[in-house]
């Protein structure tokens, strides 16, 4: 009951703080020689997501199941199961985008690098939302130019001498393959472009401020063919910067591109390991029978 | 349908057409620019100026959505950031309850509270003497009446952006703050400026709490510790009385039609720079 009364008090006190906080990471803005994608400091010596005894509970209904994951760096992470198994409520909780979920209570150990990602909090916790990208499922520019979708990111963290946004801009652009198409209409509302530039366009954005881990959920099912195979190609690319956590309801998708793989039903994973060990040779009955089918 | 919908123009051109009719006398009389520009109000002697209570109107209109403007966005921004849902439930009977009360209940409380506040400490840090009844005590009354409106249809706003969009701009490092400057507000920019629009045509003709504190003397303010004598105040006050002087009851029309046509113009203009934005998001 404490709780009930304390929790938004001391909510509304840490955001009221962040009221005066211009941004909250320091960038690297040396203008000579400047490099667009290394404008920030790379805190984390090592991008890996480690879960350790992670309970996940919404209004007392237990969604996550003392979940025990490491998810390797520079892989593409394939995280797969039937619907309504807490695939999203995972991905969520490694970004914190849970708090903002009624009745949560997150029990356990997440760690991305040494970063505990559970207990931190405030400015803390903006900084380390930095590093972990978010792919949604159906792609949502802001609400303002190409250009300034990109530059949001930078500009938020600190980052306004026009001359580098240019570059950055630019170079992300180029990165995911949008460049060609759009140099000429940069400035125009980015719900203008198709639902597939569009997700490239989100894909630009989250890259822009140079996270370690990328989170996707499910980021091709709104797509169309083309486009999700264009997607699939890049994050094939970008493994080699960056990690990769990848939610999908398509199999063949997981065996396709995935290095790792996550099998989880019921808010417990079932198993984890090398996409080739899961996929061809499985250790579970479940595992078996939802490749083969069975049930989805 | 179509014949209600035509009913319904129909009363808005009958209503201005009869209270153009009823002014029309006066019109007769005087030059529309003498009306409408001339200071002196003495119906007594047959000078109709309507300038001050122009004037009035608009003063208290314009510092009641000053003030209740940026109270507004902060307090909707607030109540719809994480986890103040607990809190939104706490706050939203309380603004129902502050939307229905009646306005004379706003009126008394002005009278009792703020206009001697106003004369007794805050107006005597800016000028040597003020009686309270002024320009600020009904922007202040008038502010409060409209704030909880505007507050909860911003909250409604605010709660059409999809979470998505606040997951999106929060995960690329954005604080809760810098989300609602640039993502939200951002969005819902048309939205904002609907409300302010409605909550502004409210304003201009709320007339009895305005009466009771504004000190209704008939002089255009100059500052916002002079008294002043909005508009739909002066129809309230004088209409029934002193109807034997000749022209006056004509002149309450004429200040009547004026107020609709503010009313009206205001609306048109707020709709054409609405259409005018939402084509340009």
């Amino acid at each position: 009951m404490m709780n009930a009364v304390t929790l938004p008090i001391v909510n509304a006190a840490r955001q009221i703080s962040t009221l005066w906080k211009e941004n909250i990471i320091k960038p690297i803005t040396r203008s000579d020689n400047f490099v667009p994608d290394c404008k920030f400091e790379h805190t984390l010596e090592k991008a890996e997501i480690d879960v350790s005894g992670l309970n996940v509970s919404i209004k007392g209904k237990l969604i996550l199941k003392d979940i025990n994951l490491k998810i390797p760096e520079k892989k593409i992470t394939c995280i797969i199961g039937p619907s309504g198994c807490g695939k999203s409520t995972l991905l969520k909780t490694f970004n914190r985008l849970i708090d903002s979920t009624e009745g949560i209570h997150v029990e356990g150990k997440v760690q991305l690098g040494t970063n505990d990602i559970i207990n931190t909090q405030g400015n803390a916790l903006t900084e380390m939302r930095r590093h972990i990208g978010l792919i949604n499922q159906r792609p949502c520019p802001l609400p303002m130019s190409i250009y300034d979708n990109i530059a949001y990111g930078c500009k938020i963290n600190g980052i306004h001498n026009r001359h580098m946004l240019d570059k950055i801009v630019e170079h992300y652009l180029k990165a995911v393959g949008l460049w060609d198409e759009i140099k000429n209409r940069l400035h125009t509302p980015a719900s203008r472009l198709s639902i597939g530039q569009q997700q490239r366009l989100c894909l630009a954005r989250s890259l822009a401020v140079e996270p370690e881990f990328i989170l996707a959920d499910e980021s091709t099912s709104a797509l169309d063919p083309i486009s999700s195979k264009i997607i699939e190609e890049l994050f094939v690319r970008l493994k080699e910067q960056y990690s990769i956590i990848m939610v999908t309801h398509t199999l063949r998708q997981a065996l396709r591109i995935a290095d790792y793989v996550v099998f989880m039903y019921l808010g417990e994973v079932i198993e984890a390991g090398d996409a080739q060990t899961v996929f061809h040779s499985p250790q579970e009955e479940l595992t078996k029978n939802y490749l083969s089918g069975a049930f989805s | 349908m179509i014949a209600l919908a035509f009913t319904s123009l129909l009363l808005v051109i009958g209503m201005g057409g009869g209270l153009f009719a009823k002014s029309l006398p006066i019109l007769q009389e005087h030059s529309l620019s003498n009306l409408l520009f001339s200071s002196s109000w003495h119906p007594m002697k047959g000078e109709f100026g309507f300038f001050p209570f122009i004037m009035g109107t608009i003063w208290v209109t314009l510092l009641a959505i000053v003030l209740a403007f940026p109270i507004s966005i902060l307090v909707a921004v607030f109540l719809t950031g994480f986890s103040q849902k607990r809190i939104w439930k706490l706050v939203y009977p309380i603004l129902d309850i502050l939307a229905s009360l009646p306005s004379v209940i706003y009126g008394v409380w002005g009278t009792l509270l703020i206009v001697p506040w106003i004369s007794r400490f805050f107006g005597p840090i800016f000028v040597e003497y003020t009686s309270g009844y002024t320009v600020l005590a009904g922007g202040i009354v008038l502010a409060v009446m409209i704030l909880p409106v505007l507050i909860s249809l911003m909250t409604e706003l605010f709660k059409t952006v999809p979470e998505e969009l606040r997951d999106v701009s929060i995960s690329l490092g954005a604080t809760t703050w810098q989300t609602a400057k640039f993502v939200i507000l951002r969005k819902t920019k048309a939205g904002i400026f609907a409300i302010v629009a409605l909550a502004i045509s409210r304003a201009l003709g709320e007339t009895i709490a305005v009466l009771m504190v504004c000190g209704n003397s008939a002089e255009t303010p100059h500052s916002i510790f002079n008294a002043c004598y909005p508009l739909s105040a002066l129809i309230a006050n004088n209409y029934g009385e002193m109807l034997s002087v000749p022209l006056y009851e004509s002149a309450l029309m004429l200040a009547a039609f004026l107020l609709f046509i503010i009313v009206l113009i205001f609306n048109l203009s707020s709709q054409l720079v609405l259409r005018y934005i939402k084509t340009n998001e």
